[in-house]
């Protein structure tokens, strides 16, 4: 496991995505409101990339008639066949115990700390007043 | 729900997508009707379409009968990069589609090629126009690519004289028509179609849905557009039941059948019904000379797509094995949101020569074209 930055947060503002490749995996990231997440961009249905995909909420309903719709921008849906994701697990909605989009974890770094410890730095400079997204691959 | 395929993705994508495949239902869209279809249109029939518009036979309603799952039906990542609606760009279907999967025959199905237009002269004009455009942007500047003659079904002579013209085009792979439609398929308003088709050496295609202006189900107007896409599977059944026992294949025993985009589970189970039913009813249609399922095991194909993903996965190759390696044609029905992926489809333990069957050899066989 090694930790890569991947973009200066200031690049990849709230609504932003980015399909990045390290070690030769295609991963999309999402900021969702400040909150960064990651998936294999690939979807273990048939294989669309899920950076493709559209966030939407999640819809849910107890009865006909009955919908609740919560956790806008939460769930992706692979721009493909639709399956739908849960951005925080990577379970699908549909079968969660068994298909799954796989999870990197990111998490945001300020730039005076990148000096430490193990980060893989892929292709830009970094200055110390800014902070980075960092995808733990 | 269907879901085998993490574990199988380590070994099978490479060999698949070496293999040179057939893809039988690719969908091709006019950048613009303006740029590229007015030249094969009379200036009479661009007034008519600028001023009156292209009414189907489906009550008040524009476009199709149900919204779909995705816009334009289309896989979100379908929308070529310089514009334009999914399956419009010649340079970016070879990009994303041809190239990676190595589809060396593609068949062109325009689906809004001005088939079921209530203005028969309008219809016939906007066929004739939308073969001449796949010509001149497709299949004449992609080799990979044979296209579909799309003839205006509701007017069967039209529709002769649109395929006699175009008999012996190599340009042409198949004749196109929809599956809903004014009355069902077998009956004998259509029956030049199929005459011309088989004097053209040409398979008829019968793409699922279209403009009926029926129900699309066989019970009434559903809800939702999950009763629909299921629908095609009724739709499908009721156009080959209407083929068999109106006696098509038994008049015209070349004429090749290919049912496309409405899956094929359910056609082992027609083909036994219709028999046993048949050899109790049989003096009802004596026409009809012997078991419908002959008649399906010889002149009949389906696409794959959309396939069904039963679980456990075997379950699919039983439904193969029982209706026939060879009646299967693979298709994608790219750009659209349903595509299968060939390196997803068959589950991992098909032998090579099913293989080459389902991805390849099948549809040069229907279709006439070596390789």
């Amino acid at each position: 496991m090694s930790r890569h930055v991947i973009a200066a947060t200031r690049d990849l503002p709230p609504g932003g995505r980015r399909v990045v490749t390290i070690k030769g995996r295609a991963i999309a990231i999402f900021n969702i409101a400040g909150e960064y997440f990651g998936l294999l961009n690939r979807c273990p249905h048939q294989g669309g990339n899920l950076g493709e995909g559209r966030l939407i909420g999640l819809v849910e309903s107890g009865e006909p008639g009955d919908y609740r719709y919560s956790r806008p921008g939460e769930i992706l849906r692979c721009p493909w066949h639709g399956w739908e994701f849960d951005l925080r697990s990577g379970r699908s909605r549909c079968d969660p115990a068994r298909i799954q989009a796989k999870c990197f974890a990111v998490r945001v770094a300020p730039g005076e700390a990148l000096g430490e410890g193990d980060y893989v730095l892929e292709t830009f400079p970094v200055t110390v007043e800014e902070n980075y997204v960092v995808v733990e691959v | 729900m269907t879901v085998q395929l993490l574990e199988r993705r380590a070994t099978q994508p490479a060999a698949a997508v070496k293999m040179a495949i057939a893809d039988c239902d690719i969908h091709p869209s006019p950048k613009s009707m303006e740029k590229e279809v007015y030249p094969y249109l009379e200036k009479r029939w661009q007034r008519h379409l600028e001023t009156y518009g292209v009414r189907p036979r489906q009550g008040f309603a524009n476009g199709p009968a149900f919204p779909k799952g995705q816009p334009d039906a289309s896989r979100r990542d379908a929308y070529p990069p310089n514009g334009g609606r999914p399956g419009s760009d010649l340079d970016f279907m070879r990009q994303q589609h041809l190239d990676p999967y190595n589809v060396q025959l593609g068949i062109l199905n325009p689906l809004r090629g001005g088939q079921g237009v209530q203005n028969g002269d309008f219809s016939a004009a906007l066929c004739r126009a939308i073969n001449d455009w796949q010509i001149a942007e497709w299949t004449s500047k992609e080799p990979r690519l044979k296209g579909s003659v799309v003839v205006p079904y509701e007017d069967a002579a039209a529709s002769a004289a649109e395929i006699d013209a175009r008999a012996g085009d190599t340009n042409f792979a198949q004749v196109l028509v929809l599956s809903r439609t004014a009355e069902p398929l077998g009956q004998r308003r259509y029956w030049p179609i199929y005459e011309a088709a088989a004097r053209a050496k040409l398979p008829v295609a019968v793409h699922a849905f279209g403009y009926g202006g029926f129900p699309v189900t066989g019970g009434g107007w559903p809800s939702y557009y999950i009763e629909e896409m299921v629908g095609h599977a009724q739709c499908n059944q009721s156009v080959l039941t209407s083929m068999v026992m109106e006696g098509i294949f038994e008049r015209l025993p070349t004429l090749k059948v290919i049912l496309v985009e409405g899956g094929f589970a359910w056609l082992p189970a027609l083909a036994w019904r219709l028999d046993k039913v048949w050899t109790r009813l049989r003096d009802e249609t004596p026409h009809v000379k012997r078991p419908p399922s002959s008649y399906i095991r010889q002149q009949v194909w389906v696409t794959s797509q959309p396939t069904e993903e039963p679980e456990p996965r075997r379950h699919l190759l039983d439904t193969i094995e029982w209706m026939g390696w060879d009646r299967l044609l693979f298709a994608t029905d790219y750009p659209h949101w349903d595509f299968d992926d060939p390196t997803q489809v068959l589950p991992p333990r098909v032998g090579e020569q099913q293989r080459r069957q389902f991805f390849m050899e099948n549809a040069r066989a229907v279709y006439g074209i070596t390789g």
